[in-house]
């Protein structure tokens, strides 16, 4: 029997159209706006202004706090403006313009492909490396890296886990790059582990990449403390506490973080970032996206610089599909809708998904039939049909009670509801206001 | 390039799944029930069925448009599904006139004053079989001959009835079908109860299809069963043999297709198993020690009713402890 989280799940189609796709360098845009906010928390503040000649790698926006990150310049050419456009969210948020001009380096970047295993740094130094190179959690969910190295007072990590999962539909930018970069990520979460002082590392895989599987279980064996485990193919299974329980039988408790049951989880493109900040010296400036969608005629995987609009990947996999509704940033079940394809990539940006015209539209809201299903496939144990009712009529306290801060907005209560209800808007509705109304106590 | 796209929150996939789809497939679930009725009963079990299942779509739909002015809902399979389930819970012989007061106490006061699907509080197609035992009793328990079995040419009453009317359990076993005619559903009764196979057949296949769990089902029928078993074993002259308890009545229709309505049962599978064991409690008292033979349909209004107090009481398991 294959390991898998305990409470709820669905399986949506998997469609990993772009699986046996290589990851394929794009090529350089003629121009990038790269947003200063990429991460949870704090935006950095921009060091450079309009005029400034940048190069490949150097800090562009600077950290304005702990849970904050640094911003690099992704290209070398010339600052153009730093002003305010749209990011995935929709709203415009301030960033810096930069029109590309060749392609030079830092020099203290090594550019070269050959594997660097040795290191000889102590924890806080990695830390610092992966700090300075403004790296975050790649999965999509940006939350910077260093924090949740740094555990708070008195808790103690016992074991690092990898989230190798990508139990998003479609997407496959993992995937690729643990069949492609499979020693870096090793050599990566060895980092990991150092900084955290673990001696256990494991690699959640869904079954659906029996390649990854068995090519990581292979690499492991030269690498101390670290395993694979092949988990069944359930979403959503990369979510922080579903991977935890997957993998360890812990549940995290309510409200705390990963951290009270002695676990940390990293996704494996972070690792592979932690290895090339510092064996490399390479700061995070790009990422692997996937490009994909029912109708796109090359779906690709796509190494891609920050700041590179959304238009320049689309072109590289073939077009914009005649038909294409509605394009997400991210996977079908989490991603973003966003409106134009003038949105840049950022550090989050994990796929594209061109949807066609008739998959964009939702269905006819119909009456709840009270078939329990959104409860029976809820992953932290919830009753979506009632929060959505609290939250329609505003009845905070009581959706408090009912625990909808719990909500991980992993959709699949929508997802799975026969009447096509609307239960994730609403829950996030009554999310942000009780989050309000806690936040108001204090 | 400037294009607008839907901007819609996640997720941006849907499962496919629709109320229409589970609606529809309770009703191929029924079926053979319904195929086997005619063969038991004559064209008189079709005939039954079809005032039920056009009385129910018509007062659904008439009830909608001019009364309540909103869009109707007669494609949805849930009017098609009182209509088919409340003909399986009266003889064959019943008056037309009877079966559409019948759908008219179902889907106009049960469900439609209620809100429609999903709002209503009681099964509507047990709410029209109440209504008519109540209205009409004569009628509602006069039952036809089984015209395709010979041993039954004799007998119009049903297992229930039998043994609630004999002297002893001696008399009543001289008089009633066996188990496997009871299996079969070589018996006299309501259309669709007769033939406990097909109701196991149909509750496969709706568990298969996911449309219920198996709690509430199994709550029931194990609950009659264990208590029909205890007083057997206490004292076998005077209490009949479980497995009559199980078999006859509307005991298996009202387990595996009235009480698992997902309207009208609660959410979580404690929940279920909670309801369950009082539908079984309360038909089994009912049968042992009330005025009616049978009690199935009391027992699922009564906990149809607890249904709201359970759900807000008895919690799903949340991940992450208290
Ligand atoms: S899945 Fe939809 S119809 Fe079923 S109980 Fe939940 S909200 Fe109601
Ligand atoms: S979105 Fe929230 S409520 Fe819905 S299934 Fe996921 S965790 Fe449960």
């Amino acid at each position: 029997m294959l390991k898998t989280f305990n409470l709820g799940g669905v399986h949506p189609p998997e469609n990993k159209l772009s699986a046996d796709k290589k990851i394929e360098n794009l090529p350089l845009p003629k121009t990038v706006f790269i947003p200063v906010a990429q991460h949870i928390g704090a935006p950095a503040s921009p060091v450079v202004k309009r005029g400034d000649e940048v190069k490949v790698g150097q800090v562009i926006a600077q950290s304005s706090g702990f849970v904050s990150t640094n911003i690099h310049s992704s290209v070398s050419g010339k600052v153009k403006k730093v002003d305010v456009s749209a990011d995935s969210s929709g709203y415009s948020k301030q960033g810096i313009f930069i029109d590309v001009a060749g392609d030079e380096w830092l020099e203290e970047i090594d550019r070269t492909e050959e594997l660097v295993k040795e290191f000889n740094l102590d924890g806080s130094e990695i830390v610092k490396k992966i700090q300075e190179a403004g790296i975050v959690g790649l999965g999509g969910a940006t939350f910077p890296t260093h924090v949740k190295l740094v555990p708070p007072k008195g808790m103690k990590a016992e074991v690092l886990l990898l989230n190798g999962v990508e139990c998003e539909p479609y997407l496959t930018s993992d995937h690729r790059l643990m069949l492609e970069k499979a020693d870096e990520i090793m050599v990566g979460i060895q980092l990991l582990m150092k900084s955290l002082q673990v001696n256990k590392a494991v690699i959640g895989i869904e079954n659906n990449k029996p390649d990854a599987i068995q090519l990581l279980t292979e690499k492991a064996k030269n690498y101390q403390g670290v395993s694979v485990v092949a988990l069944k193919v359930q979403y959503p299974q990369g979510g922080e506490k579903q991977l935890i329980n997957a993998v360890t039988g812990k549940e995290v408790p309510s409200g705390a973080l990963p951290i009270a049951v002695g676990a940390v989880v990293s996704n494996v493109g972070t690792a592979f970032a932690v290895y090339e900040a510092v064996q490399k010296n390479k700061p995070l400036f790009e990422r692997v996206v996937t490009v994909t969608g029912k109708g796109v005629s090359k779906p690709s995987n796509f190494r891609v610089r920050v700041g590179t609009a959304t238009s320049e990947l689309v072109e590289a996999a073939g077009g914009l599909p005649e038909n294409t509704g509605k394009v997400i940033s991210g996977g079908p079940m989490m991603g973003r809708a966003i409106p134009s394809l003038d949105v840049p990539v950022t550090k989050g940006t994990s796929g594209i998904l061109l949807m066609q015209e008739e998959e964009s539209k939702r269905g006819e809201v119909l009456n709840c039939i009270r078939c329990a299903r959104c409860v029976s496939v809820c992953p932290m144990g919830l009753e979506p049909y009632l929060l959505m009712t609290l939250g329609e009529k505003n009845i905070f306290d009581r959706a408090e009670d009912e625990r909808v801060m719990d909500c991980i907005e992993c959709g699949s209560c929508s997802f799975t509801c026969p009447s096509h209800r609307p239960l994730l808007d609403y829950i996030r509705y009554g999310k942000g206001k009780v989050g309000q109304i806690i936040r108001s106590r204090k | 390039m400037k294009n607008i796209f839907t901007v819609a929150p996640s997720p941006h996939v849907h499962s496919n799944d629709s109320t229409q789809k589970i609606m529809y497939r309770v009703v191929y679930a029924m079926l053979p029930l319904l195929a086997w009725s005619v063969f038991v009963f004559g064209l008189d079990a079709l005939r039954v069925t079809l005032i039920a299942v056009v009385a129910s779509l018509a007062f659904e739909y008439l009830i909608q448009k001019f009364l309540l002015k909103v869009k109707p809902t007669i494609t949805d399979g849930s009017a098609l599904i009182t209509g088919i389930l409340l003909s399986f819970n009266v003889p064959s012989n019943l008056p037309w006139w009877i079966i559409i007061i019948g759908a008219l106490a179902a889907i106009g006061i049960a469900k439609l004053s209620f809100g429609g699907l999903g709002g209503n509080i009681f099964n509507p197609a047990l709410v029209g079989r109440v209504f008519l035992l109540i209205s009409f009793p004569v009628q509602m328990t006069s039952w036809p001959v089984n015209i395709k079995s010979g041993i039954d040419a004799v007998t119009a009453a049903t297992p229930l009835g039998i043994i609630k009317e004999s002297t002893s359990i001696a008399d009543a076993l001289n008089s009633l079908p066996s188990i496997t005619d009871m299996l079969i559903g070589n018996t006299g009764g309501s259309l669709g109860e007769i033939s406990a196979i097909l109701i196991i057949l149909g509750g496969l296949y709706m568990l298969w299809k996911k449309v219920i769990t198996w709690h509430i089902p199994v709550a029931v029928i194990a609950t009659v069963a264990i208590i029909a078993s205890i007083f057997w074993l206490i004292n076998p002259d005077v209490y009949i043999n479980p497995a009559y308890q199980v078999l006859s009545g509307g005991l298996m229709l009202g387990a595996v297709f009235m009480a698992t309505d997902m309207v009208t049962s609660p959410m979580t599978p404690k929940g279920q198993i909670i309801f369950g064991v009082g539908i079984g409690l309360i038909t089994i008292s009912i049968r042992m020690f009330g005025a009616y033979p049978e009690g199935i349909s009391f027992a699922i209004l009564i906990m149809n009713a607890f249904t709201p107090l359970i759900n807000n009481y008895v919690k799903p398991k949340r991940f992450g402890g208290k």
